[in-house]
């Protein structure tokens, strides 16, 4: 019986058993072994772990949007930083303003502004900092898709125009007077909805709501993938000419997982933001995008978890080999990229399949 | 803050600039042939005052002997020892200025004299007045232009001299406008107006600001005659900067078009013809300019006689390592991967990182200095604000060679019908005969030995480091792009047209912004053709 | 068969070697105080930063071999932040909490900075700064060895203004467009005001990030300064953007006869890439030349010449010292003087200790820590470029001058503490 509602065939039972069990560590034993035991107590979860593995989870979130539109829908984007550095400003620029709301944010007094300019009005209001997240990123995709789609813009030429994009608003971001903090963008949040954004509570909360979003998404992009969309979205990425002929237009689908994917990254980057502390328009150069890309790649593409993993993988791996190897990471990164193309063509997903399959056999 | 530090020194020298002058006005009586020892002693030990003015002096005297001293003041290799004056020899040796008494080693303690800007202004026009008696039409040619830049109306005798005798059309030519800077203000009426006149014939923005105040209603001495002559040379003068503006504009956004073409034509090639999207493209760039700097060190080290010329053999090293590269990439890894161009990019993107380490590894994380030869060093000057460099010519000359050469070897040779066999129908060509493998490794090799190409010219304008391609990348990929896949001729419209229109923008809009507009025309552009300028036609164009 | 043992014994292999790798940096010597260094060893910023690393491990090398700090030796522990910004602030608070260190010497550009301030503020470290930089900052946490806008680019436009500097009343303000440039700039308009110099006599102009195509620029520099007065250009160009602007300005001879340019980020390092000869007598104003004559220096040229050679770095054969690295020098040397005066490596008594710590630099000079407000006293130099990438001063203050973090030429830092409260603004 229980096996036949959708609900369960969404994930099947080793997929729910996972995410059960994925939920309890983030939901359950991140927040009590980094709150419940004294700094220095052998079972203390400090708390650079768990900004760490917050940070990683945002990224996860990413591939995940990634993964949507191009490994189930193959649109590649190269400039899904954008949309992620973009809700990281959004929500960044409530944080400014949390520092002090009656007055300017640190950087405007510095650069001698003398008012608000016109798009920072309201952003003291959490709320519609979180319209602003969802909205600026979204509304752009749209726009961007619409157009794109439209024309029917395919291939490595969309991937460049979105590198084009991507260029484009980093340098818009970099100057001071596009007015918002230029290349130093934002950082020194003190308090969140009144907060302080140190405190340990605080940050095991937004550990915990970047793990409930990941969740989430993840649930909602196996739904879509899923369902007849997602047929629809594979069937465009396999022979986009034959589901014309088939009779469908392939424009609002498109648009809508293109869009959905923008929102999603655009969540992240709001999560990020006050986990790392800064956001800046580093986040929008084309070598992060690309990262984006290799992340779900390395994980295996059109796999849902295996974005994921990619991006645990690859960011863990950099975390780690940055200290441990500072001067040899590169290396090993690199050799990490041309031996999964090469030996893992569909990742690392793709590699647990296989080695599934083989015990079974 | 300023004043304080010279404060401190200020009583003693002023006593010494006061006995500098009257040494001066002693010696200065009788025209010695070369410096004597007060000048000597101002131009070694004098403060900056006294230097200028031991120059002036000399400048006015203007006698060949004094060429060994002014010379290395100018190179840093005059030194100050007790109170004689010494200059240093290229072997470690060093000769008394004064009494030519040769010293076999430069004593350790002597001081080295170094000059400020100021100092070395006022030292150019002293040895320009001394070097336009040359017998070196070209050195005469750069005093010349020396005095022209800073006219001084004290060599006026100087230079009727200079222009009795001189042969040369072009430099008296100079010679005239020199002259006529300086006599602008004449009170001969005559020769007042026909310095307007000769000035009228130039373009030099600094003869307008001469030229100006005579316009004024009170200005001494002139008549509406002068008046008119001196508005139609400035009119003229004027015409000739915006001409010279508007061709200096075309120019650098030529200069830039053809850097892009050649960044982007290795590219065009291997994504073009191969599929593969190359991120380690820019890299390839920047192992052809760290090839040239090892050539340029190797030639330096072992021939420096020739060192002029080790550009010319920079380039078929630079092709060679670029390529040799570029082979092993496409048999060690790009092979396994054709039919699916987004895995190339990420391998690709694997070694770019590779490579970008290995060079920071061996060659170290600071960039390298590559010099430009004597022959590609400055540039023509055409008006005085359009000056084409030797080096941004060479490179458009270079850019459009390259791009002949290529499209010749894929039209006409046997290897480039090849290429083209195996980019429209692999299976095909295989079936006839084609030795798909080895046409693919030296389609490869030909696209990253173009890169390497791409990074020898790029060495001679811009920085070697490790980050050299990644500056390169996207910029490549947009043309590339633009232009149309596959397609040459579509990357030589694309390269020019971004070059001149990015240039045009950042004319009046700055460089952030017109780098901004030129990504969203971009954009814009492709919403109109999605396939590029050149937009593939035929079966194989839905792929 | 074969395959499945294949796949299995690869990831056995994989998990192995992660964990024999994993266990390595456990090895800690409880007897040593750990010192952070986090410096960019890749990415766009590794060009410049990747010395600082190497002269921070010199210095703490010496101080080993001279016995160390209250007799533990010290151990550095060096990170990758990579020239990415949130690495930086990870990697900032991994460097305090896990590997628990005394002290961060690190950081280049100011985004960086401001990306670790939060993390040294929340976890009470210690960062010493060693770049020069724009000022409005001022941090119980940070000691900034570099130079305030005071000590480097208000002395220099001083002295394009004397009589010896060319007597420059036309001013081209160029630079990258980021905020170091923009607040420098910003500074230095407000001063040329205060010296007569009117706008239309400033122009200012801005760059992207990696801008390697000078034509227009200078062609706009050359049309500003055809207007009579003598002109004066102020560059603060960041790193890589350097080479191409002076060889283009080389190109298009532009001579510093005529028109000089004064850099506010062009060192020893940075002309290493470029070919001087038609670059002599353009400026550049530092706390530091590498061509200083005085024993101090002479000392720590050799010392670094030879520990290049022993470590076998790259620009072993060319050995170069810049002005980062001797406040890289200063930093490790006060700090361990500071440890030593409180006879603790904790942040606050390290803090009190600081201030007035005095360090014969190699500049010449006595540098003096200020006893408020966390930046050094530092004397200025103003030297043009001579044909061999070294620098020829030409001008220089009488003494170390105070730095002014926040200048007086902004308007609203009159109000401003002259030292840290509790946290930055």
């Amino acid at each position: 019986m229980l096996e036949k509602t959708w609900v369960f065939r969404l994930l099947g039972p080793k997929g729910w058993s996972g995410l059960a069990l994925f939920a309890c560590l983030a939901l359950v034993a991140v927040p009590f072994f980094n709150l419940a035991f004294p700094e220095g107590h052998a079972l203390y979860l400090s708390t650079h772990w768990v900004t760490l593995i917050g940070k990683i989870m945002c990224y996860a979130i990413v591939a995940l949007a990634m993964d949507l539109v191009w490994g189930y829908t193959g649109i590649l984007s190269l400039g899904h930083g954008v949309f992620f550095a973009l809700g990281g400003y959004a929500m960044g620029m409530y944080l400014m303003r949390a520092i002090d709301p009656a007055g300017l944010p640190p950087f405007m007094v510095f650069l001698d502004w003398q008012s608000l300019p016109w798009f920072w009005q309201g952003t003291q209001h959490f709320l519609y900092a979180i319209f602003l997240v969802v909205f600026v990123p979204g509304l752009l995709a749209f726009l961007f898709g619409f157009f794109a789609f439209r024309s029917r813009i395919k291939g490595v030429y969309f991937s460049i125009i979105t590198q084009a994009m991507t260029l484009a608003a980093m340098l818009l971001f970099f100057r001071n007077e596009t007015g918002f903090g230029g290349n130093n963008g934002f950082t020194g949040f003190q308090s969140i909805l009144g907060h302080s954004i140190t405190a340990p509570e605080t940050r095991v909360v937004l550990f915990a709501l970047t793990a409930l979003t990941l969740i989430f998404f993840l649930l909602l992009g196996r739904y879509i993938v899923t369902s007849r969309l997602g047929r629809v979205l594979m069937a465009i990425r396999d022979a986009e000419s034959r589901v014309m002929f088939s009779g469908y237009d392939p424009l609002p689908y498109k648009l809508f997982i293109w869009t959905l994917s923008a929102v999603i990254c655009a969540i992240a980057g709001a999560l990020f933001v006050p986990q790392v502390g800064i956001i800046n328009p580093g986040e929008m150069s084309p070598a992060n995008s690309i990262e984006i890309a290799i992340w779900v790649a390395v994980g295996g593409r059109g796999t849902l978890v295996g974005p994921l993993i990619g991006a645990g993988v690859i960011n863990g791996v950099k975390s780690w080999f940055t200290v441990s190897f500072p001067e040899y990471w590169l290396y090993v990164l690199g050799f990490i990229f041309i031996l999964v193309t090469l030996f893992l063509p569909r990742g690392i997903a793709g590699l647990a399949g296989r080695f599934a399959k083989e015990q079974k056999a | 803050m300023l004043r304080s530090s010279f404060s401190l020194f200020s009583l003693p020298t002023f006593v010494f600039r006061l006995a500098v002058v009257w040494l001066l006005f002693c010696f200065s009586l009788g025209a010695e042939a070369r410096p004597d020892a007060g000048q000597l002693t101002a131009l070694a030990a004098g403060d900056n005052d006294a230097k200028i003015a031991a120059l002036q002096q000399l400048a006015a005297q203007a006698e060949t002997d004094a060429l060994p001293v002014l010379e290395a003041l100018q190179d840093d290799a005059l030194y100050l020892f007790g109170q004689s004056v010494l200059i240093a020899r290229a072997d470690g040796g060093a000769v008394d200025a004064l009494t030519d008494e040769v010293l076999a080693e430069l004593p350790a303690d002597a001081e080295n004299i170094t000059i400020n800007n100021r100092v070395r202004g006022a030292l150019a026009v002293t040895l320009a007045a001394i070097r336009l008696a040359s017998n070196h039409a070209s050195t005469r040619l750069e005093a010349i232009e020396a005095l022209r830049a800073n006219p001084d109306a004290a060599l006026l005798p100087l230079l009727d001299r200079a222009w009795a005798k001189e042969e040369n059309a072009s430099i008296r030519k100079r010679i005239e406008i020199t002259r006529a800077m300086m006599r602008l203000q004449d009170t001969d009426r005559a020769v007042r107006l026909e310095a307007i006149q000769t000035l009228g014939q130039t373009s030099d923005p600094a003869n307008r600001q001469l030229l100006e105040p005579l316009l004024a209603k009170d200005a001494a001495g002139m008549d509406p005659e002068l008046r008119a002559a001196a508005q139609k040379a400035v009119t003229q003068i004027n015409n000739r900067l915006a001409r010279g503006e508007i061709l200096g504009g075309i120019f650098s956004g030529l200069s830039l078009g053809s850097i892009l073409l050649l960044a982007a034509l290795g590219l065009a090639v291997i994504y073009g013809l191969m599929g593969v999207i190359n991120m380690a493209h820019g890299e390839l760039i920047m192992i052809g300019a760290y090839a040239t700097y090892v050539t340029q060190t190797l030639v330096r080290g072992h021939a420096p006689g020739w060192f002029d010329w080790y550009p010319l053999l920079a380039l078929p090293v630079s092709f060679l390592a670029a390529a040799l590269v570029g082979i092993a990439m496409e048999r060690l890894v790009i092979r396994h991967l054709y039919g699916r161009p987004l895995e190339t990019l990420l391998a690709t993107w694997g070694i770019s990182l590779i490579l970008i380490q290995t060079v920071r590894t061996f060659f170290g994380a600071q960039n390298v200095a590559v010099e430009n030869p004597a022959w590609l060093s400055g540039g023509i000057e055409i008006y005085s604000n359009l000056i084409l460099p030797y080096n941004r010519i060479a490179i458009i000359v270079f850019a459009a060679a390259v791009v002949l050469a290529v499209a010749l070897l894929l039209a006409r040779s046997r290897m480039g019908l090849f290429v083209r066999a195996v980019t429209q129908n692999r299976p095909m060509a295989r079936c006839m005969g084609v030795p798909t493998g080895r046409v693919d490794a030296l389609t490869f090799g030909l696209g990253a030995g173009i890169a390497g190409l791409a990074g020898s010219a790029l060495s001679q304008i811009g920085n070697v480091g490790p980050e050299l391609g990644q500056g390169y990348i996207v910029d490549s990929f947009m043309v590339v792009v633009l232009g149309g896949v596959g397609q040459i001729a579509g990357a030589v419209y694309a390269a020019l047209g971004l070059g001149v229109l990015s240039k045009f923008i950042e004319g009046f809009a700055g460089a952030v912004l017109a780098k901004i507009a030129i990504l969203l025309m971009i954009i814009a552009f492709i919403q109109k053709r999605p396939q590029g300028i050149f937009a593939l036609k035929g079966r194989f164009a839905e792929q | 068969m074969k395959r499945r043992s294949f796949f299995k014994s690869t990831l056995s292999a994989i998990a192995l070697s992660v964990m024999t790798i994993g266990s390595a940096p456990a090895w800690t010597a409880e007897d040593t105080i750990k010192v952070g260094v986090l410096h960019s060893l890749s990415g766009t910023m590794a060009i410049s930063e990747t010395v600082l690393k190497d002269v921070a491990l010199m210095a703490i090398d010496e101080i080993n071999a001279k016995g160390g700090v209250l007799g533990r030796k010290l151990e550095p522990v060096v990170v990758d932040p990579a020239s990415n910004w949130p690495l930086f602030a990870e990697k900032a608070r991994q460097l305090i909490t896990q590997d628990k260190v005394a002290v961060v010497f690190g950081c280049w550009t100011s985004v960086s900075r401001k990306s670790v301030l939060p993390v040294f503020e929340e976890l009470n470290g210690l960062l010493f700064y060693p770049v020069q930089y724009e000022g409005e900052e001022l941090s119980k946490n940070v000691f900034y060895t570099g130079a305030a806008p005071n000590q480097q680019a208000i002395p220099a436009v001083e002295y394009l203004m004397s009589k010896d500097g060319g007597e420059a009343r036309r001013f081209v303000l160029l630079g990258t467009d980021y905020v170091y440039p923009r607040t420098t700039n910003k500074i230095l308009r407000a001063f040329l005001k205060s010296k007569g110099v009117a706008d239309a006599d400033i122009l200012e102009e801005y760059t992207p990030f990696g801008h390697s195509d000078y034509q227009t620029i200078i062609a706009n520099i050359k049309r500003f300064a055809s207007a009579g007065k003598r002109t004066a250009v102020i560059s603060t160009i960041n790193g890589d953007s350097n080479v191409p602007f002076y060889k283009e300005l080389g190109n298009q001879g532009l001579k510093a006869t005529d028109v000089p340019v004064v850099a506010f980020s062009v060192g020893e390092e940075e002309l290493r890439g470029v070919d001087t000869k038609p670059l002599v007598g353009h400026l550049a104003s530092w706390n530091y030349f590498m061509s200083l004559r005085n024993p101090t220096n002479d000392a720590f040229r050799k010392q670094w010449a030879e520990y290049a050679k022993a470590k076998k770095l790259p620009g072993a054969a060319k050995p170069l010292t810049n002005d980062p690295m001797e406040a890289t020098y200063i930093g490790i040397h006060l700090w361990a003087q500071a440890v030593e005066k409180a006879k603790s490596t904790d942040t606050n008594k390290v803090i009190a200790a600081m201030g007035n710590q005095e360090f014969n630099a190699p500049n010449g000079f006595k540098v003096r820590m200020d006893a408020k407000n966390h930046h050094l006293h530092k004397p200025v130099f103003v030297g043009e470029i001579r044909p061999n990438g070294q620098f020829n001063v030409v001008w220089k203050t009488s003494g170390p001058i105070k730095a002014q973090p926040w200048s007086p030429f902004i308007t609203g830092n009159e109000k401003k503490k002259d030292e840290p409260d509790g946290r930055s603004k």
